[in-house]
């Protein structure tokens, strides 16, 4: 049986294109995912993520715990701050890319991807069970609680017209659009308690608001009559992707797996190797050491060829160096982009190469991030 | 919107059309299955000359989200493609059953165009 998020019936309302996603009925486009991903880039953009997961790690030893479980470095986070990190395997595997928020000095939200929400949970429990701090507490809110992601340019100009002027929680902030890159703050719609952060998955500057699934069709259609005028709209999974797919931003499942670390897929940044031990850490500690053998890296197509997809090979002289693991149109460029895991060697920018696809063969070029910007 | 499904045309169940002049067919693909299929920004044609079977996947019609195979309605040899849609694939999601056609095929067995469906046919199997 396929999940329905809080906002199904509006999407339905709104004339969406519904396809399984992960095990969730989603809606996939409402326009076209073309016309739907430029407004983001141009106006503004809102989608439903209540699919996405919500955890709550709290008590005294709560912070022990994210920086001993998580890649990056919790203990720099004040409160009302959060950041990207990484739940790995001890071998260095990925269980999940996430955004972990510090709500309160003795309290963390986590914000997991949907199709990994019992994986996070069950290894989760592992460590808590492993680590043995006393005063933990760990809740799984994914089910009560919905959200929605509003992005693009115009977003900040109307934002704060839906919201407590003040954040009510432990941190003053001053309006929604006083929030700052990553920081998260509790605002009052209405009556109802809602976190707000600034952050996204599109590149755009925005927002992502989490509530009660009760409130999310209310938020949803008041932010789309106050974003009116500033062309708003609902935005679907395939732009959803497209936009990540031109940051560069890798996908779980995709760029991140098991099997590939967070070293291989570009995101060194987000693992402090400096920070007391925390799971992961000794072996990629030596996968540093040792050298990568495979890298994940961004790419363009050279001249006219079918859009890039998952799986294609990636050969240099005539010799399988890879494999692509997104790929599109992109539509600010009108031209394929993709994401591919290749062996280091061939991991610069600049470098040529070829992508089979159905049998064929058309150059493609190793390209910075982001994808859309020439 | 409405879907439209010329009379004049024959279609299969894969959801491509056919319009026959003598002995030569010109296969596109249903306006409802551009619709299903989104924007298109890519399509493959096959090569002038290239033996066809029935059913068999002969070109790829490509949105940003998926890759499609377009299978040939009839057996037979292709002797023209249409060059434009394979330049601007979104004709084929402008005018699906003109300017977007795909390729032209010389029929080898006539008696398949009786398996294909007729518009009221085909109508009926999409629900329109």
């Amino acid at each position: 049986m396929l999940k329905r998020t809080p906002l199904f019936d509006t999407h339905q309302s709104h004339g969406a294109r519904i396809v399984e996603f992960g095990g969730w009925e989603m809606p996939v486009h409402y326009s076209s995912i073309i016309d739907e991903h430029l407004a983001v880039r141009k106006s503004g953009g809102l989608f439903d993520i209540s699919h996405m997961g919500e955890l709550f790690i709290t008590g005294n030893d709560a912070l022990a715990f994210v920086n001993r479980a998580l890649t990056n470095d919790a203990s720099c986070l004040a409160v009302g701050e959060g950041q990207y990190t990484l739940l790995c395997r001890d071998c260095g595997g990925v269980v999940d890319d996430l955004y972990l928020f510090r709500i309160a000095e003795t309290e963390f939200l986590l914000v997991v991807n949907a199709s990994r929400i019992e994986a996070v949970v069950e290894w989760m429990n592992g460590l808590r069970a492993r680590f043995e701090f006393a005063d933990l507490g760990f809740e799984n809110r994914s089910d009560s609680l919905g959200a929605v992601a509003i992005q693009g340019p115009t977003v900040e100009s109307f934002i704060d017209e839906c919201f407590s002027k003040e954040s009510i929680a432990r941190r003053l902030v001053d309006g929604v659009s006083g929030l700052k890159k990553n920081e998260i703050g509790e605002f009052l719609f209405d009556d109802f308690r809602v976190w707000i952060s600034r952050t996204g998955y599109t590149g755009e500057d925005g927002f992502e608001i989490i509530g009660e699934n009760d409130v999310m069709p209310q938020v949803w259609r008041r932010l789309l009559s106050v974003g009116h005028q500033a062309c708003l709209q609902p935005i679907g999974l395939g732009a959803r992707d497209t936009l990540r797919t031109e940051m560069g931003y890798p996908l779980y499942g995709h760029e991140l797996s098991e099997s590939i670390s967070p070293l291989e897929a570009g995101l060194g940044f987000f693992v402090k190797l400096s920070k007391d031990e925390f799971v992961g850490k000794s072996a990629l500690a030596a996968q540093k050491a040792e050298g990568l053998r495979r890298r994940s890296v961004g790419f363009k197509m050279l001249g006219k060829a079918p859009p890039p997809r998952p799986g294609y090979a990636v050969l240099l002289d005539g010799e399988t160096v890879g494999e692509t693991t997104s790929g599109t149109v992109s539509p600010s460029l009108k031209r394929g982009i993709g994401l591919a895991l290749v062996s280091a060697d061939i991991a610069k920018i600049g470098c040529e190469f070829a992508l089979e696809i159905r049998g064929r063969f058309y150059p493609a070029v190793t390209s910075k991030k982001p994808l859309h910007i020439e | 919107m409405s879907v439209n499904i010329p009379e004049e045309l024959r279609f299969a169940k894969s959801h491509e059309w056919v319009r026959v002049e003598g002995n030569i067919a010109t296969v596109g693909i249903s306006d409802h299955a551009q619709e299903e299929l989104t924007e298109l920004v890519f399509i493959e044609l096959p090569e002038v000359g290239r033996e066809l079977e029935q059913e068999e996947a002969c070109a790829v019609v490509e949105s940003v989200k998926t890759a499609s195979d377009i299978y040939s309605p009839l057996t037979g040899k292709v002797v023209a493609t249409n060059e434009p849609v394979s330049e601007n694939a979104g004709i084929v999601n402008d005018e699906p059953y003109d300017g977007g056609w795909l390729f032209k095929l010389e029929i080898s067995d006539a008696d398949e165009l009786d398996g294909l469906l007729t518009a009221e046919q085909y109508r009926g199997q999409i629900n329109a």
